[in-house]
């Protein structure tokens, strides 16, 4: 059930400011096995993915074994077809890949995914009014549905938007009357003969170029952009503002949501998450720090402070704890792609939220509950802050997110079973059958098993994304980016 | 009740036990309810009025709940550093500032409810042992008799206002009003001020965490209205112009301008005050040795900027409570100053 088809080592050409290094693996198959503490029970996953690729990010001057802190990756998103899929990282740099389409005579290349353009989106750049320096990581990447033969997408840092356009060139005019093929200009005197410019194909380039930017709209930190259903709007959420864009116009953007109060002392809560529903387009929704959504309607009001509906689980008083309101802090929300559910993600578990019922989730899973009796030296190293993201799967039957020592957990709704899966070089080896990861949270630690306090923090899995139509999985580990397919033989 | 006095004392508290502290750090998070079990059970064993109550059960509920008290101080301490400790060249994280505070605030809150910093408070208004009181203010007043007046004075005066002169926030004129017109009130205590000034300010910040419930905050209220009120001040103008200003940088350094005048006028008033020529002596040393200790004293901060004043810059956008965290520095100014005070008055 496993073999190595080929290893490649490859520099994309498309790459202009750094070499991108493409590692295929081949196939490795993961056995969906899970044993429960407690009640032993055995089943079989029914996703059975296997490491697809695994593309390092790398800038051209490192060694080996090393890797910037520009390199590491801040976000991953596939588009709506699935074909392409976009990473930011710190450096503000972004990355395309884009699947391989199948092809008989590699059949086992099917699903690979290649660069297919990179360019810098964000530089670094200096507040000169505060003294401070603007971070050029991407906080945040969104792709726009496909309208004609060129790709669209936002990308945005914490203080500007910008759409960039992705187009393809595979064809070149030859053939000018008033210009050589070098590009000199001809003198018109000297022209005989005129003719027609004929296109010849050339070697596939991928442009990249901004069409707008949309700056100066926010005081505060950029923690979310959503393309509306209308394909016209879309919003940009900050600590404590929100505001409405319309993807032509950049100097005017609505406010829609402040909570900035009028003495900033009494500031406690600020958002963390907003997104569009995915089919009605006044409708959104924003997460908080104190682990509240609020549902909001544009039809209501301009300003819409006042919420339409408001989610908020009461809490647990046994399981209070100076942490509470820590680890309730929403860091991530997402609809479902049917409309009727939204999830959210706080620092232990992920819930999912029936629109129609605001008082409590109508499922929790646990993500690492272990964590849960460590929470004073996770607040230490403030790893408690980490903002993991979640993602839903293209039915909405599962739901991904991430966690520590390079784990990732995935939960499948209607048979509530879970499955702890890890993203790292030394499980991808070709012949090794990887398994599930089992944390031991006390007692006897069985083989195979990882005791809590073996954990590392340093290796945490915030972004993860869900091909929309297939059982395919983006994983970023730091400057790493797996990809995980689920094939059937 | 002060939190601003809360927060400073903890922190004096704080310095004597955090060599205890830290094991507690990974302990994990004890059972909040358990502090009422352990006064419920030391009540329980009071009325019963039996000798032979063991002294290790009332020791063991002693120790359990202080040891929670340390644990919960030690949050509060570790908070504080995190709130003063952040990036300089890039805007700190809002939200885990946020979070950071609200941490910070349900502590004391919940300091508050066990009466804990009641007790503190209190032994800071009495003549008690030496590790409880505001060391530097302490060693200034036990001085001989040219200053016994002073210490009168010191003892009569709540300390409270005077920690709260110092007071400088963002954003909010009226307090940056109070700093000034404190320090014009203030004529003889300006020395055991000046003295504990450098560890107090800090302390302060904290006050207009809870506005209205400090019998200080009621005195700034009315000092603040007093001066809008009266003066056509300069500073008044200028800070009405800032408070529209979301510039948090800008306004701190207005804050370190105008804690400088502070700062200044504390001189000029030293200079006037002192109707003896010894306090005048004295105090004219302690200025210039000031500036030195803030040089040196720049181990416990991450910037190389120094002096409390300058913490001012580290404030975060527009957000009090991280000016907290400079509570953190007071312990080693204490110990310092503690010092340096002893040579100058003990000799």
């Amino acid at each position: 059930m496993f073999c190595l088809t080929q290893h490649l080592q490859h520099l994309s050409d498309a790459l202009t400011q750094s070499a991108l290094q493409s590692v295929i693996t081949g196939t490795v198959l993961l056995e969906g096995q899970v044993t429960c503490s407690g009640t032993h029970w055995q089943f079989k996953c029914s996703l059975n993915l296997r490491l697809c690729c695994l593309l390092v990010h790398r800038r051209v001057s490192n060694s080996p074994g090393y890797y910037h802190t520009a390199d590491i990756i801040s976000t991953v998103e596939f588009n709506y077809s699935g074909d392409l899929l976009a990473t930011g990282d710190k450096g503000g740099r972004v990355v395309i890949f884009q699947r391989e389409q199948e092809s008989k005579n590699r059949p086992l290349s099917r699903g690979e995914y290649n660069v297919y353009s990179t360019f810098q989106s964000h530089e670094p750049e200096f507040d000169y009014l505060k003294s401070l320096e603007i971070e050029e990581k991407i906080n945040k990447i969104r792709w726009l549905p496909q309208q004609n033969a060129a790709h669209f997408l936002l990308s945005t840092n914490d203080k500007t938007i910008k759409l960039w356009k992705i187009s393809e060139r595979d064809k070149r005019a030859e053939g000018y009357n008033l210009k050589d093929e070098d590009g000199r200009l001809r003198d018109p005197f000297r022209i005989t003969s005129l003719r027609v410019p004929v296109l010849m194909p050339m070697d596939l380039m991928v442009e990249a170029s901004p069409r707008r930017i949309f700056a100066n709209a926010h005081t505060y930190h950029i923690n979310s952009i959503s393309v509306n259903s209308d394909h016209e709007t879309y919003l940009s959420a900050d600590d404590l503002r929100i505001n409405l864009w319309h993807l032509e116009i950049t100097d005017r953007s609505f406010n829609i949501v402040d909570i900035k109060p009028a003495n900033m002392e009494e500031l406690t809560e600020v958002i963390t998450a907003a997104e569009c529903h995915p089919h009605q387009c006044n409708v959104f929704v924003y997460s908080s720090s104190k682990g509240t959504i609020r549902l909001c309607d544009m039809r209501a009001a301009a300003l819409c402070d006042r919420h339409s509906k408001f989610f908020e689980e009461p809490e647990d008083p046994s399981s209070r704890s100076f942490f509470s309101e820590i680890i309730s802090s929403i860091s991530d929300v997402k609809f479902s792609h049917s409309g009727r559910y939204m999830m959210t993600r706080d620092y232990l578990s992920v819930k999912v939220w029936d629109l129609n019922m605001e008082n409590r989730p109508v499922e929790t899973y646990q993500v690492h509950e272990y964590l849960r009796s460590k929470l004073c030296s996770l607040y230490e190293n403030d790893c408690i802050f980490d903002k993991f993201e979640c993602c839903w799967n293209g039915s909405d039957s599962a739901i991904m997110t991430g966690s520590y020592n390079n784990f990732f957990r995935m939960f499948d709704r209607n048979t509530r079973r879970d499955i702890t899966l890890e993203a790292s070089r030394e499980n991808s080896k070709p012949r090794a059958i990887l398994k599930p990861r089992k944390v031991c949270t006390g007692g006897k630690r069985k083989k195979d098993e990882i005791s809590v306090d073996s954990l590392d923090f340093n290796k945490k899995i915030l972004h993860t994304a869900w091909h929309p139509k297939e059982n395919v999985i983006a994983v970023a580990a730091t400057n790493n980016l797996y990809i995980f397919q689920d094939k059937i033989n | 009740m002060s939190a601003c006095i809360l927060v400073f004392v903890s922190t004096v508290l704080g310095c004597h036990y955090v060599v205890r502290l830290l094991p507690l750090w990974l302990a994990g998070h004890r059972d909040r309810s358990r502090p009422a079990m352990f006064s419920k059970g030391t009540k329980r064993k009071f009325s019963d009025g039996e000798d032979e109550m063991p002294d290790d059960g009332l020791a063991g509920a002693k120790v359990a709940s202080s040891a929670y008290s340390l644990q919960r101080q030690s949050l509060l301490d570790m908070s504080l550093i995190k709130l003063q400790l952040c990036h300089m060249l890039v805007e700190p994280n809002l939200c885990r500032s946020v979070l950071i505070a609200n941490t910070v605030r349900q502590i004391q809150e919940e300091m508050t409810h066990d009466g804990s910093w009641q007790v503190v408070s209190d032994s800071l208004g009495v003549e008690g042992s030496p590790s409880e009181r505001l060391v530097a203010t302490e060693v200034l007043c036990r001085s001989p008799s040219p200053s016994s007046t002073l210490s009168e004075q010191e003892l009569e005066r709540d300390t409270e206002p005077r920690l709260y002169s110092l007071v400088s926030y963002d954003d909010s004129s009226c307090r940056e009003e109070e700093v000034v017109a404190e320090v014009i009130e203030d004529d003889n205590e300006a020395l055991c001020s000046e003295a504990a000034s450098n560890v107090c300010l800090s302390g302060t910040m904290s006050h207009c965490w809870e506005p209205g419930e400090l019998r200080v905050q009621q005195n700034n209220d009315d000092i603040c209205e007093d001066s809008r009120l009266g003066s056509g001040d300069e500073d008044v103008d200028v800070e009405e112009e800032d408070e529209d200003e979301e510039e948090e940088q800008e306004m701190s350094q207005k804050e370190s301008k105008t804690m400088g005048q502070v700062f200044g006028t504390f001189e000029i008033k030293n200079g006037s005050s002192g109707s003896e020529s010894a306090l005048e002596e004295l105090f004219s040393d302690v200025d210039a040795s000031y500036y030195d200790l803030d040089t040196m004293l720049t181990g416990m901060q991450s910037t190389p900027k120094i002096g409390p004043y300058d913490l001012l810059d580290n404030l975060g956008p527009s957000h009090g409570p991280t000016s907290i965290g400079s509570t953190a520095n007071c312990r080693s100014d204490l110990n310092e100053l503690d010092h340096i005070m002893e040579i100058i008055v003990g000799s």
